[in-house]
């Protein structure tokens, strides 16, 4: 069920939600957080498949908050609010909301969102792209437990990393290193199997991959070793190489999904390592929702035995 | 966003093209190695018998199967892997090096659940990176043959979309014996392919040997491996035996049957699978008691009226009836699941969360379980008669095909038990299961007191029922709540309405299916979600007078297919003023 508002307000798009609800005939709900996009009217779509999909294992109030820019400055100037309320099938397991923002009111868009929060239910901010300087200062970051953004998706991706450094506050992620799960089980199952000691460490990757950075330097961070970072034709990040006195640990990912394990004086073998699609990323994202300490310790690459100090 | 495509885009590339060369070279290999590596085996053994005397967690760092150069570099026994952190907690739980041996390969457990759980493990990325997966079966098949049955059973079975890489990741270990259970060739060829998948796969000498055999076969199985050497673990590696249901069919055989198996495996190494203790909503029924301040208080005689605890089936008993008749419905649901599920809804809070205070708190609650003295009045079995189930005439069971006509088999027992302690003493807990009953479902429904005093008039409350919580199992996992409210209106009138709350993984491909959960628990040495032999023996001492009483007074009264039961079990519950749910 769909219902489409007009220069509304967020009490008419509440009323609707209500009436959406008690139309397709389930007055209780159990969705578990609220989740807001604040994205373009480009990535809208994306990102809304991609948070619908996560929400068949994290039912959610999805709230989409997308900025237009009217072309002329007449329109420009004149504030207004345009909502699209889903309810049922069309909203995965829980219901979405579209705000589209013209002019002023989007410079105020948490005044928007406060009151669509779900009571006392977490709340999760995702920017697709363009993501503040400062995730947890910005109006929409602060009013959420959870603040995901994605370094991919910038022009000069170090440059991205260094301010998340710098503006790290707990609660922040990015799905640059919710990319890195699978390489990081596979390599503490591989270190599991080997039981060495690591004397050095190389990641591989296509030139300026920020997972790739974040892998350094939590290897950096954990091992104790320099890292050394060595640049291939990609795809993404294709292998790490751990030094041992008896040999190499290698996880090569030439490309595509399947790389190749080799620990020291055994065989080689196949390992399934594929790229994850943005869903399968923002629900392993919202399976959590305090802060990832170990993203705060691999951001700086210090080698931190005790828990990082909070900003 | 844009900068993602490329990574995307390639490794679909890459799935599509690599199937052709992909397939074929790992099985070659496979073969390979297995032909030459089988003679050093016996060497092996003897390289490992040498090193038993290391220390225990020393000998573990030096895989057992590694070459022995490789283990010098040993680091020391307090080595702990420095890229695990408690703070990291995106990390799964992943399988340390193993194998799993399936005896029973062909059957249908292992192509519908066995083999899909364990390609959906390897999907997850939960299992190790050498896991093997032994095939043992009748069969005249070589490794590549048992990988097309287990390619088959995966496409059809598994829950997770099929990916042609973790498909290869998992079809270089697979071996095949064939034979039987009496062939000293064939567990000769089992121990060398072990030993061959320690040094090519590195599964450093862990297995878990999965018995999906008739529970006739279990004492030859086990005797085999013991004498062939594959149930002592070298130092540092395990060995682990699963066995699934019946774990007996009386007190004295479960006995018999848990010394058998025990003479070979310890007791603690012995994982007997209960499917339902590996779903979610049982695993929340847990969560829900100890992780909430709200239940706990009235979870108890003050507040509790009764508990019903129902597995109902709407499938008759096809082609079981070999292993059905004589067997029944309370020996088959009621001495595991049943009495399962009451252990952990009327257990105390454990005083932590692992399998030795689970046994502990199940284990004393299912000994203060009491039998009602009158059995006559108090339990109840029935068998199916034809009738009209779902829409369709089915037959009864005195007229399915291979069953006795005379047979005094149950397909449908209730009975009434109480628990004598300080929190349940006088609060009935009623267990009933049933074939051909009106639909599919599993659940426990805690029914609470009426109220002591209404302040409303009698017409207002009419219809008002008891508050009940309800917890459903299956097949539609989640928990009720029902509770009185006022309808509507001008006038004051309560009526009963019921919340739910529908289980929100569960219907999704990320929750994992009960046989995943349980098959990495056992690979991980988990024992938290698997029944003790203890408690197995506790629950025939519960059900045995009551088997006993049955086989020496009348016979099952009949109800009709697609009803809730026989009339005496609706008597049952009325002698006592209540009467069961409709669930």
């Amino acid at each position: 069920m769909r219902i489409d508002l007009t220069d509304t307000t967020a009490s008419k798009i509440n009323k609707a939600l209500v009436q959406g609800r008690r139309a397709i005939g389930t007055p209780a709900v159990g969705m578990v957080l609220t989740m807001v996009i604040v994205t373009d009217e480009e990535n809208a779509y994306d990102s809304m498949k991609a948070a619908e999909e996560a929400s068949h294992e994290h039912p959610s109030r999805t709230l989409v908050v997308v900025k237009r820019h009217a072309r002329t400055s007449r329109d420009r100037t004149r504030s207004h609010l345009d909502a699209e309320v889903r309810v049922g099938s069309e909203a995965g397991t829980g219901e979405t909301v579209v705000l589209r923002m013209y002019g002023e009111v989007s410079d105020h868009a948490d005044s928007v969102v406060l009151p669509l929060l779900l009571p006392d239910a977490p709340v999760v901010v995702w920017w697709p792209v363009d993501a503040p300087e400062n995730p947890a200062k910005d109006p929409l970051g602060a009013l959420a437990q959870r603040r995901i953004t994605d370094m991919y998706a910038v022009e000069h991706p170090l440059q991205a990393l260094e301010d998340r450094a710098r503006s790290y506050a707990p609660g922040d992620t990015d799905l640059a290193w919710t990319r890195l799960t699978p390489w990081r089980s596979m390599l503490a199952a591989a270190l599991d199997q080997a039981r060495l000691e690591i004397t050095s460490a190389v990641v591989e990757s296509e030139p300026e991959n920020p997972s790739a950075e974040l892998l350094a330097r939590w290897l950096e961070a954990r091992l104790h070793v320099p890292v050394e970072r060595v640049d291939t034709a990609g795809p993404v990040v294709t292998g790490v190489r751990l030094g041992t006195a008896s040999g190499e640990i290698v996880i090569d990912r030439p490309e595509g999904p399947l790389a190749t394990l080799t620990l020291p004086d055994q065989p080689p073998r196949t390992l399934a390592l594929k790229v994850r699609p943005t869903s399968e990323l923002i629900a392993e994202e919202l399976r959590r929702l305090d802060a990832d300490e170990m993203y705060a310790i691999a951001l700086r690459g210090e080698a931190t035995e005790e828990t990082p100090a909070h900003v | 966003m844009s900068e993602e495509l490329p990574e995307a885009a390639a490794g679909e590339a890459a799935v599509t093209d690599t199937p052709a060369t992909g397939e074929a070279k790992p099985a070659k290999r496979a073969r390979k190695t297995a032909g030459t590596s089988g003679p050093d085996a016996p060497d092996q053994g003897a390289r490992e018998a040498q090193g038993a005397t290391k220390g225990k967690k020393a000998a573990a760092g030096a895989a057992p199967a590694a070459k022995p150069q490789s283990a010098a570099p040993v680091p020391a026994a307090d080595w702990a892997n420095p890229l695990r952190d408690p703070r990291d907690r995106r990390l799964p739980r992943i399988a340390g090096p193993s194998g799993l041996v399936i005896f029973g390969v062909t059957g249908d457990l292992s192509r519908k659940k066995l083999m899909p759980a364990v390609y959906d493990l390897a999907n997850r990325g939960l299992l190790p990176p050498g896991f093997s997966l032994v095939g043992f079966a009748r069969r005249d098949w070589e490794d590549q043959d048992f990988a097309q049955v287990v390619h088959e059973a995966v496409k059809e079975h598994a829950r997770t979309p099929f990916r042609e890489e973790v498909w290869q990741q998992l079809s270089e270990g697979m071996r095949f014996i064939p034979g039987d259970f009496d062939d000293d060739t064939a567990f000769k060829q089992l121990k060398d392919a072990v030993d061959e998948l320690d040094a090519s796969r590195g599964t450093s000498g862990n297995y878990a040997f999965y018995l999906s055999v008739p529970p006739k076969f279990f004492p030859k199985v086990v005797q085999q491996l013991k004498k062939h050497g594959l149930a002592d673990a070298p130092e540092g590696a395990w060995r682990r035996a699963v066995i699934e249901k019946p774990f007996g069919h009386d007190l004295a055989s479960a006995c018999d049957l848990n010394a058998i198996v025990h003479e070979v495996f310890e007791p603690d190494q012995v994982f007997r699978i209960d499917h339902y203790l590996g779903k979610e909503t049982v695993q929340n029924i847990l969560a829900l008691r100890f992780a909430n301040q709200m239940y706990e208080p009235i979870w108890n005689r003050s507040y509790v009226d009764h508990v019903q605890i129902t597995m109902a089936e709407d499938i008759g008993i096809g082609g079981r009836a070999g292993y059905y008749d004589g067997i029944g419905a309370a020996r088959d649901v009621i001495q595991n699941h049943l009495l399962q599920l009451l252990a952990l809804t009327a257990m105390e809070e454990p005083a932590s969360f692992d399998a030795e205070s689970l046994l502990t708190e199940k284990l004393k609650v299912l000994r203060a379980v009491r039998l009602p003295e009158d059995l006559g009045r108090h339990t109840v079995r029935g068998q199916y008669a034809g009738g009209w189930q779902g829409g369709a005439q089915v037959r009864g069971y005195l007229e399915e095909d291979g069953i006795d006509p005379a047979s005094t088999t149950d397909t449908y027992a209730a009975i009434k038990l109480e628990i004598d302690n300080r929190r349940w003493a006088g609060v009935p807990f009623y267990l009933r299961t049933g074939k051909r009953l009106g639909r599919r479902v599993t659940e426990i429904a805690v029914v609470f007191q009426r109220a002591p005093h209404s302040p409303f008039d009698s017409t207002a409350t009419e219809e008002l029922g008891e508050n009940a919580i309800v917890v459903r199992v299956q097949p539609d996992e989640g928990m009720t709540v029902r509770f009185g409210s006022k309808v509507p209106g001008t006038s004051m009138e309560i009526r009963d309405v019921s919340m739910d709350f529908a289980y929100g993984e569960s219907f999704t491909e990320s929750s994992p299916e009960a046989y995943e959960r349980l098959i990495l628990d056992v690979l991980l040495g988990d024992a938290n979600l698997f029944p003790r032999h203890q408690e197995v023996e506790e629950s025939w001492r519960i059900l045995d007078p009551v088997e006993e009483y049955w086989a020496t007074h009348g016979r099952p009264a009949q109800y009709a297919s697609g009803s809730w039961g026989p009339e005496e079990a609706d008597e049952m519950l009325a002698r006592d003023g209540r009467s069961w749910r409709r669930p």
